[in-house]
């Protein structure tokens, strides 16, 4: 019955969607303010259905209700509680309906913090959302619907895929998500903007703290997904070029580049249509990320063939979304001017690098991650491209755009002259020089060609993101939360940047088949073998070994790492053993038994990797920070008289 | 210099920069091209001497040899038609076993293929369309679950 319940509650919100849509984008159109008063109930009466119809396949999963198809798929009796809620969104169905779940969320939030925007872009805001949760609730009822019946039911459940049993991917989908829908705020944005035909600055301000947020939460969801890659399945890496990391990491690139061309748009009033360009991509990334990974589009495109409504919606929407935006785009964007010149060497210029660099690293990946399946399509030779491709790429783009932000972070808006930053630039960079080649040439030894450049470039950044707050500091000038914000964000990327050369560098990795007894030297460490016996857990049984870490002969930790086999799937899984310590992780990973008493294992010495993570986690923190600016919340009064200058200056 | 003409010089420099950069991009998407090939594609024609590509298939059941207390493997893959010895030293990834479908990185060397990767994919749902297909003639034993059977494909 509670399935049912669900199912028709998405039903409902399915239509109240379609009104939101309507009523949204047509009565603000018409002007007609009885028409727009229906929009904010809708969002609110689809946010309650949409709930009602994910806590109703949530009910489903934790009550063991195997007659539902989904449920039976993804989950098993001896699963364990946590898992059962994370199961939910553990393939396809599940996803599509958190995703509109997310949606209405967001959109619930727009509707409360949009009472002080002008009535007709609140609702076309809103009606455009609507549009995209039409979209996905149509595509989720017609062809995927969560709470289909299997009749009779089975005894019990196919369980969830072991390797998604772990309580980083449980999150990582849902904070993914929020990135991913996030960016359907901007794009909503972005549409009304357009609709309206005007864009000013106070625009920009108001979808700021939208996008920024988005981003944030998106960083969150791609480092988690890396972190457990890294312990999981990753058997010591943290990042392969897999198309289903490609696919959420093309529309974070355009995401950055977006905030920062925001950024320039509401300060300086320049890059408007580029702006709404981006806001645009970036959306339309998400959707093909979202839409790629859970759809089986990856496999092949030959899973089109094998459900073609399911395909053909997909391809449909997409249309519909990307290519509506689009036309509007191309018949709207010229409307608008930006005014405001600039030097090359001003605060803007800086940032139409950083968005040129972010934009053709986002093509990149693009093509890297396409060209199989677009190959597939035509029915070309099957074809992919192997991870070189982007590690030989990536440093080329990521590496001057680095420079670019240790010097651009100086330059002030619209004029040239970094003339008396120059000194602060020069003396950040040589500061730079000196502990980087130190780090590199004193601690670890040379390296790779690109390793002391990323490694000064990332000391470089860090340093001068401090210059400016620190100097503020000392005048006793505030500190807004913005800066603040925006300066751990870049020493997030200073960070990040000094930790991928490092780890790329200097790990020590070393496959062996070993016996209980031995040991595995690494340089100043050894990993000893002691011994190994079997386990149980509560879905899976395995083998567990004991490996102590010696550094100079004597011990440091002890390591655990298994090898699981998930009873009712029959696969086996990998958990590394890793000792995290804060400059470098002791990892060892434990496959078969080789024979002879002997089993293969992975060791390795990963300086610095956990620093990635830190790097994602400062950025996000760095965006939620720039968010909660003050500024933002005192849009209520200061923004009403603006906005009337600012569409008068446009109307004209 | 003028505005206009340094914005004429930011113009030449971003349209150059991203020249570069589709240039260096081209070079690197062809070198790092791989081909798929099944075995069959293999006794029509072999690639050239050298090159790297991708041999997807079955792992042959019973055809698995171990050097004991070493990392050192050696399968048949085969797709029903035509079959090839490959070689590995390393860890083979958890979904590796007999009977199940293989995607392996290497270059062929007198007859053999020696693989410097065999591929841990996240689980079967990403394995390339030949392989799934030959799944699908063959029904996989009842624990494999089929790709997309979650999907309700």
């Amino acid at each position: 019955m509670i399935p049912e319940l669900g199912h028709f509650a998405l039903i409902l919100a399915l239509i109240l969607a379609g009104a939101q849509a309507f009523f949204g984008i047509a009565g603000a159109a018409r002007g007609d303010a009885r028409w727009q008063a229906v929009v904010r109930p809708a969002v609110a009466g689809q946010f309650v259905l949409v709930s009602t119809a994910i806590g109703a396949l949530m009910y489903a999963f934790v009550n063991f209700d195997f007659s539902v198809l989904y449920v039976a798929s993804n989950s098993n009796s001896a699963l364990p509680t946590f898992y059962r809620v994370a199961a939910l969104w553990g393939a396809h169905e599940g996803s599509l309906l958190l995703w509109a779940w997310i949606l209405a969320t967001w959109t619930l939030a727009v509707a409360i913090l949009s009472r002080n925007l002008p009535t007709s872009f609140a609702s076309r805001v809103m009606g455009v959302l609507g549009f995209v949760s039409f979209g996905f609730l149509l595509f989720t009822v017609a062809t995927s619907n969560p709470f289909e019946r299997l009749l009779p039911a089975p005894a019990d459940g196919r369980d969830l895929n072991p390797v998604l049993q772990d309580p980083a991917l449980a999150i990582h989908p849902p904070m993914l998500y929020m990135g991913y829908v996030g960016f359907s705020v901007a794009f909503a944005f972005a549409c009304a903007a357009m609709l309206e035909g005007k864009l000013d600055q106070v625009w920009a301000k108001w979808t700021r703290p939208w996008t920024t947020m988005a981003w944030a939460f998106l960083s969150v969801g791609i480092a988690l997904g890396s972190w457990w890659a890294y312990y999981e399945l990753g058997w010591g890496g943290y990042w392969f070029w897999d198309p289903v990391e490609n696919a959420s990491f093309m529309p974070w690139l355009v995401g950055t580049a977006l905030i920062h061309s925001l950024a320039a748009t509401e300060k300086r009033g320049v890059f408007k249509s580029w702006t709404l360009l981006l806001a645009i991509l970036a959306f339309s990334l998400s959707l093909l990320g979202t839409f790629l990974v859970r759809s089986g589009v990856l496999t092949s495109v030959h899973s089109f063939a094998a459900d073609p409504t399911r395909g053909l919606f997909i391809l449909g929407f997409l249309i519909i979304v990307i290519g509506g935006a689009l036309a509007l785009y191309a018949w709207r964007a010229p409307l608008l001017k930006s005014p405001a010149g600039f030097e090359g060497t001003a605060r803007e210029a800086f940032l139409l690098y950083n968005n040129i660099f972010l934009v053709v690293a986002a093509a990149m990946v693009f093509v890297g991650t396409l060209a199989p399946l677009i190959a597939d399509a035509l029915k070309m030779t099957p074809l992919s491209v192997g991870s070189p491709y982007f590690d030989n790429l990536f440093p080329i783009l990521m590496l001057p755009l680095g420079a670019l932000v240790a010097v651009g972070l100086h330059a002030a808006w619209k004029r040239g002259q970094l003339g008396n930053s120059r000194k602060r630039i020069l003396l950040g960079f040589a500061a730079a020089l000196v502990f980087g080649l130190a780090i590199v040439f004193l601690g670890y030894g040379p390296g790779k060609p690109l390793t002391p450049i990323g490694v000064v470039l990332g000391i470089w950044i860090i340093l001068s993101s401090l210059i400016d707050p620190v100097d503020r500091l000392r005048r006793r000038l505030t500190l807004p939360r913005a800066i603040i914000g925006m300066t751990i964000a870049h020493i997030g990327l200073g960070v990040c940047i000094l930790a991928i050369s490092t780890v790329e560098s200097y790990t020590v990795e070393r496959d062996a088949a070993i016996a209980t007894g031995e040991t595995l030297t690494m340089g100043r460490y050894a990993y000893r073998f002691d011994s190994i016996k079997e386990i149980e857990g509560p879905n899976y049984g395995g083998v567990r070994a004991e490996v102590t870490v010696l550094r100079d002969g004597v011990p440091i930790t002890v390591l655990h790492p298994e090898q699981r086999h998930y009873w009712v799937q029959r696969s086996t899984l990998t958990e590394a053993g890793i000792a995290s310590r804060w400059n470098m992780d002791m990892f060892v990973a434990l496959s078969k038994e080789v024979g002879g008493g002997r089993w293969s294992v992975r060791a390795q010495l990963r300086p610095l990797i956990d620093w990635v993570w830190l790097a994602a986690g400062l950025m996000a923190l760095g965006g939620v920070l720039a968010t909660t600016d003050r500024r933002y919340r005192a849009r209520a009064t200061a923004s009403e008289p603006a906005l009337a200058q600012g569409s008068a200056a446009e109307a004209t | 210099m003028t505005p206009r003409r340094q914005r004429m010089f930011m113009v030449a420099a971003i349209v150059l920069g991203v020249g570069v950069a589709a240039w260096l991009g081209t070079r690197a998407f062809k070198s790092n091209l791989m081909l798929y090939y099944d075995p069959s594609d293999l006794a029509v024609q072999m690639p050239p001497a050298g090159e790297r590509f991708r041999l997807g298939g079955m792992v042959e059941k019973g055809s698995l040899q171990k050097t004991s207390g070493t990392l050192d493997i050696q399968f048949l893959v085969t797709d029903y038609k035509h079959t090839v010895p490959v070689k590995f030293s390393g860890i083979v990834p958890d979904l590796f076993r007999e009977g199940q479908g293989v995607v392996a990185h290497g270059r062929m060397q007198a007859g053999t293929f020696v693989a410097d990767e065999i591929l841990a994919k996240h689980d079967e749902n990403y394995m390339p369309p030949e392989v799934a297909e030959s799944l699908k003639n063959n029904p996989p034993p009842p624990n494999v679950p089929v790709p997309s059977a979650s999907g309700g494909t």
